[in-house]
């Protein structure tokens, strides 16, 4: 029983140094409604913008926040406009990584900081690296050692979503946690 | 907190000095109504060929592009004068001219030319200009421009910066694979070069005070580096790959120093100055806020930075001497950023927060401290001022399309320099 326990942890590293999503998200079509999976019924459902076709066709559900239901869903933190604090709906998702970070201490994780195109860029690069590292902060607050995790701040050269209105950029102010090889 | 200095010798790893396909296209969007009529007459070509450049044109739009000048229509000439004893200066005067400039290209053997021009008061007749300029066929339009520059300065009685380059950051294609192109171009936009092309970020370029090299921040190995590459060369320094932010690089009057943004492990942004010549690291700010975008006073003794250590984005002056202090210097607005500052230090520019927008303003440093917001768009950033202070470029949007665009130092002449493609973004412009 154990060892299947041990096998089972295994593959669970596996699969998310493979950016797996931490829980199954509803890969329905956009339009219809999405399930909001049980363990982050919680907080937050539907406060992200309701104009919600992004190029990646996502729809706003799961974590509330935008782009909650695309390729990136469930490794991804969202923020507001200029602020760098964790929202309380992202605390399932920072508990599944820390847990998974102390359980294999081999993993190194990486927290890309990134902004909204507004603002000055060297200000902004000074703005995602605060937002990667209060990822990094809620990580070491669940135990997870220093020395597995890095940031960097892409500012906002590296946007998630081309545009310039408030549905572009509430997808371009986040934090990518990024399983390094 | 900083690793040991690294520093790798790279030759310019791609393209350098390839040719860049863009032409800017001018859009004056508002000038000065008291600008000065002048006439730009044609130039005389070599007797036994066509004209391999037409200086007239290039002089004449450096002039109307200045704002300080509206230059007259080549149909409207009744007659076209190649030298100053053929000009009837009544009819000139008649047509509301108030300066003349006649000239001739003339063959000098294969592949050399003659610029021969005069400049006149129409007024008073008198002669204020008479210069010849040595060029061979590619030189031709650099030779231009340096008329311009002659002529504005004997009028105006500033330096002109025609013959002057600008560098910006281009950004092609879209989401997921962009190309970002560092780029040197003349300062109407012509002859771009590509100076490095990467697949990830290239930012914040500066210029070494004689204008041979650039510095600037590249993410090709997904974390930012601080390179210095010198432009004839290709040849790169990796300056900075500190863990951690190397950011906003910014040479010294000198050239000897290079202040950047580096970060502490718990990610504090602070401003530090590398010495070029020993690697010696200094640090100058020391707070929990960012503190970033720092660019040098004239004596190079301070340092003037962005930081929000009060909540908002400020900008600040510290000397660098140990010990100092900084004082914040705007007051007014919740978004005070990335301060540039003319080159007689009597005005600073910056990026303001109006109305949900972000517009280029200026403030005098004499002690009055005025402050006027000189651009109207939305995302208008990265101001940089002309070496001769008079005009300062800067990166807009077009249509969704980022693009750079000049406003004078007093907010009266506005234009748009519009490339065929791509994003452009990032301008700096190039020393005399």
């Amino acid at each position: 029983m154990k060892r299947l326990l041990a096998i089972g942890l295994l593959v669970c590293g596996t699969a998310l140094l493979a950016g797996c999503p931490k829980k199954p998200t509803v890969s329905e079509p956009a339009s219809t409604t999405s399930q909001v999976p049980a363990s982050s019924a919680t907080n937050g459902t539907g406060n992200g913008p309701s104009t919600s076709v992004s190029p990646y066709g996502s729809d706003t559900g799961a974590n509330g926040g935008p782009g909650a239901n695309g390729p990136l869903a469930g490794r991804v933190i969202y923020f507001d406009f200029d602020r760098a604090e964790i929202k309380p709906e992202y605390a399932d998702l920072i508990s599944t990584f820390a847990k998974n970070l102390v359980a294999h201490p081999n993993l190194k994780l990486r927290l890309e900081g990134n902004t909204d195109e507004r603002g000055t860029r060297e200000y902004n690069i000074g703005l995602g690296e605060r937002r990667a590292q209060a990822v990094r902060r809620a990580l070491m607050l669940q135990g997870v050692p220093e020395g597995q995790l890095t940031t960097v701040s892409f500012g906002a050269e590296r946007p998630a979503v081309e545009g310039d209105d408030e549905s572009a950029w509430s997808q371009n102010r986040r934090v990518e946690l990024v399983y390094l090889p | 907190m900083i690793k040991p200095f690294r520093a790798l010798f790279l030759l310019g790893l791609l393209t350098v000095g390839a040719a860049a396909r863009a032409e800017f296209v001018v859009q004056i969007t508002s000038g000065q109504s008291e600008a000065t009529p002048i006439a730009i007459v044609p130039f005389g070509a070599p007797a036994d060929a066509a004209a391999p450049f037409d200086v007239a044109q290039l002089v004449s739009d450096d002039l109307r592009r200045s704002g300080r000048f509206a230059p007259m229509e080549r149909k409207d000439m009744i007659e076209q004068p190649h030298l100053g004893s053929a000009i009837s200066f009544d009819d000139w005067r008649r047509l509301n001219n108030d300066y003349i400039v006649v000239g001739q290209l003339t063959a000098q053997g294969p592949d050399r030319y003659n610029i021969v021009f005069e400049l006149y008061n129409v007024l008073t007749r008198q002669r204020l200009l008479s210069f010849q300029i040595s060029a061979n066929t590619a030189g031709l339009r650099l030779a231009s421009h340096q008329v311009a520059d002659m002529i504005f300065e004997k009028i105006i009685g500033v330096r002109g910066a025609f013959a002057t380059r600008i560098a910006y950051i281009s950004v092609l294609g879209h989401l997921p694979s962009k190309t970002y192109r560092l780029i040197v171009a003349d300062a109407d936009g012509a002859n771009p070069r590509v100076v490095m092309e990467s697949h990830e970020p290239l930012m914040s370029p500066a210029w070494s005070p004689d204008g041979q090299s650039l510095a600037y921040v590249s993410f090709e190995d997904r974390l930012p580096s601080v390179y210095i590459q010198t432009l004839k060369t290709g040849e790169r320094q990796r300056v900075s790959a500190r863990a951690g932010v190397n950011q906003a690089p910014a040479f010294s009057p000198d050239g000897k120093k290079l202040a950047l943004t580096l970060s502490t492990r718990d990610g504090n942004l602070d401003v530090y100055v590398i010495d070029l010549a020993t690697q010696g690291l200094t640090r100058i700010t020391d707070d929990p806020g960012i503190d970033t975008e720092p660019q040098w006073s004239k004596d190079g003794q301070s340092l003037y930075f962005t930081s929000d250590r009060a909540g908002g984005p400020q900008i600040y002056k510290i000397a660098l001497s140990p010990g100092s202090r900084p004082r914040r210097l705007t007051f007014q607005g919740a978004y005070n950023a990335r301060p540039r500052i003319s080159p007689d230090e009597t005005q600073m520019v910056f990026v303001t927060q109006e109305d949900g927008a972000y517009r280029i303003a200026s403030m005098d440093l004499n002690g009055r401290n005025d402050v006027q917001v000189l651009t109207k768009g939305r995302f208008d950033v990265s101001p940089s001022y002309a070496p001769n202070g008079a005009v300062i470029i800067y990166a807009s949007r077009d249509n969704g399309r980022g693009v750079l665009a000049l406003v004078s130092s007093d907010g009266r002449v506005q234009q748009r320099l519009v490339a065929p493609e791509g994003e452009v973004q990032e301008p700096a412009w190039g020393p005399f």
